[in-house]
């Protein structure tokens, strides 16, 4: 194993399905001599040239609707829409044209795409540039979502993602790029659709996802401390999600808390809560907590952000209101 | 005339087939046997026949809401067609898309569309996957004059225009824009002009005029086929039925519909034909009887064709035909 950031992750697993099949190609607003507003496409553009590292102009419906057409003729895009904000800007593309495609087409046609994006707050980048989104694609039949947290993950699950036939939404986020971790020097890949348990516990499930993640950890560290011994599982696709692994977790801690940076209400947290109140509450033995960013536009300055994105003394306080 | 009597002779078929094709459909959509909306083609169809006349097969097309033409120009079986209106499982999409959604890969059809401007960016997609492919394919996409009110056809023309891709936009200027006449919501004359804005060519025809059709979009055609990147085609035409079959029309003239009837490209086509010894009385009605004919075969198909089952309402969603936990 290796030591590399979530950055060179994704770069590495970029380089490794365009040298792998050569219709995977980029295309996106400074992806190609820039480098890409995260550096994740850095070098790509001299490795492999313009045609398939390809610079935008700032036209997100046209960068989606790029995808869709160049994938129903058979290549494999990778389009990057520089913040999950913008996205609102394709949303027709999104939601309407690729999402519906195969289905709409009773079959006959194919989309497959990855749209990868990032989201999150902790730069002040503020109300339109710190969001986190993903629940409005996890809403729509037809798309799959992924938001990893690690290095590892990353990489595995951006390879599984371009070999997909489907529309994939990749959710990255802008604080996790300078992450550190281990990652196999050889070939791998990860199944869309399962989850992990990143640390085992029997007192209470925290169900948390990307950067999030890092809070619920410290969180489930601190607790450990008071006795108190957290499962904290990553679902890493956010659709299709990884229920049965969350059950199983819940059936044997009765206490579930759900740690997310979007927002509380209708935020991914909502439809993991409801599943879990659907299929398994006569396990639970105390409420399902949401530990959410708060229903309010992400604000610019340090304090305010903070406020509004859980950091791990909400999520501990999550945790021991669903334990009274 | 740069056009064959054959060729002629067949654009002239797929003109009234698409007619005929309509008018039943309008029929039976009034009967009540069509689920959902269906909008008319009717009085253009010179456009969508006249320059998908030209394609290849493996060239591509985005459509529009009222796409019945551009897919039976391209090629289009009428029984899967008809099908698809009645929501019938034998159907083009198996009944799940519709009149506004048909769409078939094998046809080069990248989608009707229910979306206006929807199918622009999807256009430059396809154009872009041709240059990266180094073929020498080329796309035309069909949108109304309400399409360029929209982001998308911005996005679209600015970017093909940028990389030269090989695309013919045709603009179907049917003067309405659902029930809003051209000159309301429009700033300029011809929506040709606004190809000055993507430097690229453009150019307004009289949409009712076959030869006029057929000569612009052949040359844009050799263009685009040659490398010569994209070209925005006006082609002014009138919609002749209302924006959907059962829309009241209260917002425009009896007199003025009835004087487009006049101008109709089908009956001007007819009259040149007819001229020029290329088609008599007794021809014409053997090719209308011909494709009645089809057109009622088709209807019988669609009919007697059994409705998708109710789990088919859970298959399509993805390629791997992933189980989700509804």
């Amino acid at each position: 194993m290796k030591e590399i950031t979530y950055r060179e992750a994704l770069r590495e697993a970029l380089r490794e399905e365009m040298l792998r099949d050569e219709n995977v190609f980029i295309a996106g607003e400074d992806v190609g001599i820039y480098g890409g507003a995260y550096a994740v496409t850095k070098g790509l553009y001299e490795e492999f040239g313009e045609e398939r590292v390809k610079d935008t102009p700032i036209s997100e419906a046209a960068i989606v609707g790029l995808g869709t057409g160049a994938a129903l003729i058979g290549l494999r895009p990778v389009i990057e829409i520089m913040y999950i904000d913008f996205t609102t800007l394709a949303m027709d593309q999104i939601v309407n044209q690729a999402a519906k495609f195969h289905y709409m087409s009773g079959g006959n046609v194919k989309v497959p795409w990855v749209l990868r994006t990032q989201g999150g707050a902790g730069r002040s980048g503020a109300a339109q540039h710190s969001q986190s989104l993903e629940s409005w694609f996890v809403h729509i039949p037809g798309l799959k979502v992924i938001a990893p947290s690690t290095p590892y993950d990353a990489k595995g699950l951006l390879k599984s993602a371009i070999r997909d036939d489907n529309p994939v939404i990749f959710v990255e986020h802008k604080m996790l790029y300078n992450k550190k971790g281990p990652v196999p020097e050889e070939e791998y890949t990860i199944p869309i659709g399962k989850g992990i348990i990143v640390k085992e516990g029997k007192d209470v499930t925290l169900v948390s996802y990307s950067k999030e993640i890092d809070e619920a950890m410290k969180a489930a560290y601190e607790l450990q401390k008071e006795g108190i011994d957290v499962e904290v599982i990553d679902p890493r696709t956010l659709k299709p999600m990884d229920f049965e692994l969350i059950f199983e977790s819940v059936k044997k801690t009765s206490h579930l808390v759900i740690a997310e940076e979007d927002h509380y209400t209708l935020g991914v947290g909502a439809e993991i809560s409801a599943k879990v109140s659907e299929e398994v509450i006569e396990y639970l033995d105390g409420p399902i907590i949401r530990v959410a960013a708060l229903d309010v536009p992400i604000p610019a300055a340090r304090k305010l952000e903070k406020r509004v994105i859980p950091d791990a003394t909400r999520i501990m306080d999550g945790i021991r209101r669903s334990l009274e | 005339m740069n056009i064959s009597n054959e060729e002629l002779l067949k654009i002239y078929k797929t003109m009234v087939t698409i007619r005929i094709f309509e008018q039943t459909a309008e029929q039976n959509f009034l009967q009540g046997e069509i689920p959902g909306f269906i909008h008319l083609y009717i009085g253009e169809e010179a456009i969508g026949a006249g320059i998908i006349s030209q394609l290849r097969e493996d060239d591509f097309i985005t459509s529009t809401h009222r796409g019945h033409g551009h897919m039976i120009a391209k090629g289009a079986d009428l029984k899967k067609m008809m099908a698809e209106l009645y929501g019938k499982e034998t159907g083009y999409c198996k009944g799940k898309g519709g009149s506004m959604h048909i769409m078939n890969f094998d046809l080069g059809v990248l989608g009707a569309n229910g979306v206006v401007a929807g199918g622009l960016p999807i256009a430059v997609g396809a154009g872009m996957a041709i240059k990266l492919k180094r073929g020498d394919q080329v796309v035309v996409s069909f949108f109304g004059d309400g399409a360029t009110g929209r982001g998308a056809f911005h996005e679209a023309l600015n970017w093909a225009s940028v990389y030269g891709l090989p695309i013919i936009f045709v603009n179907e200027n049917n003067q309405y824009a659902s029930t809003a006449k051209y000159e309301r919501v429009v700033p300029v004359k011809s929506i040709a002009e606004r190809a000055k804005a993507y430097n690229m060519p453009g150019i307004s025809v009289d949409g009712n005029d076959l030869f006029e059709v057929y000569k612009v979009a052949k040359e844009a055609i050799t263009r685009a086929r040659g490398g010569g990147g994209p070209t925005l085609i006006e082609a002014k035409t009138y919609r002749l039925k209302g924006h959907f079959v059962g829309d009241p029309e209260k917002y425009r003239e009896k007199s003025e519909v009835e004087d487009w009837w006049q101008r109709e490209p089908i009956k001007r086509v007819e009259k040149y034909m007819m001229e020029n010894g290329i088609l008599d009385k007794e021809k014409k009605k053997e090719i209308y009887e011909r494709i009645k004919r089809d057109v009622n075969s088709a209807v019988k198909f669609a009919r007697e064709s059994s409705f998708p089952k109710k789990e088919d309402a859970l298959s399509d969603l993805f390629v791997d035909d992933f189980k989700y936990d509804y």
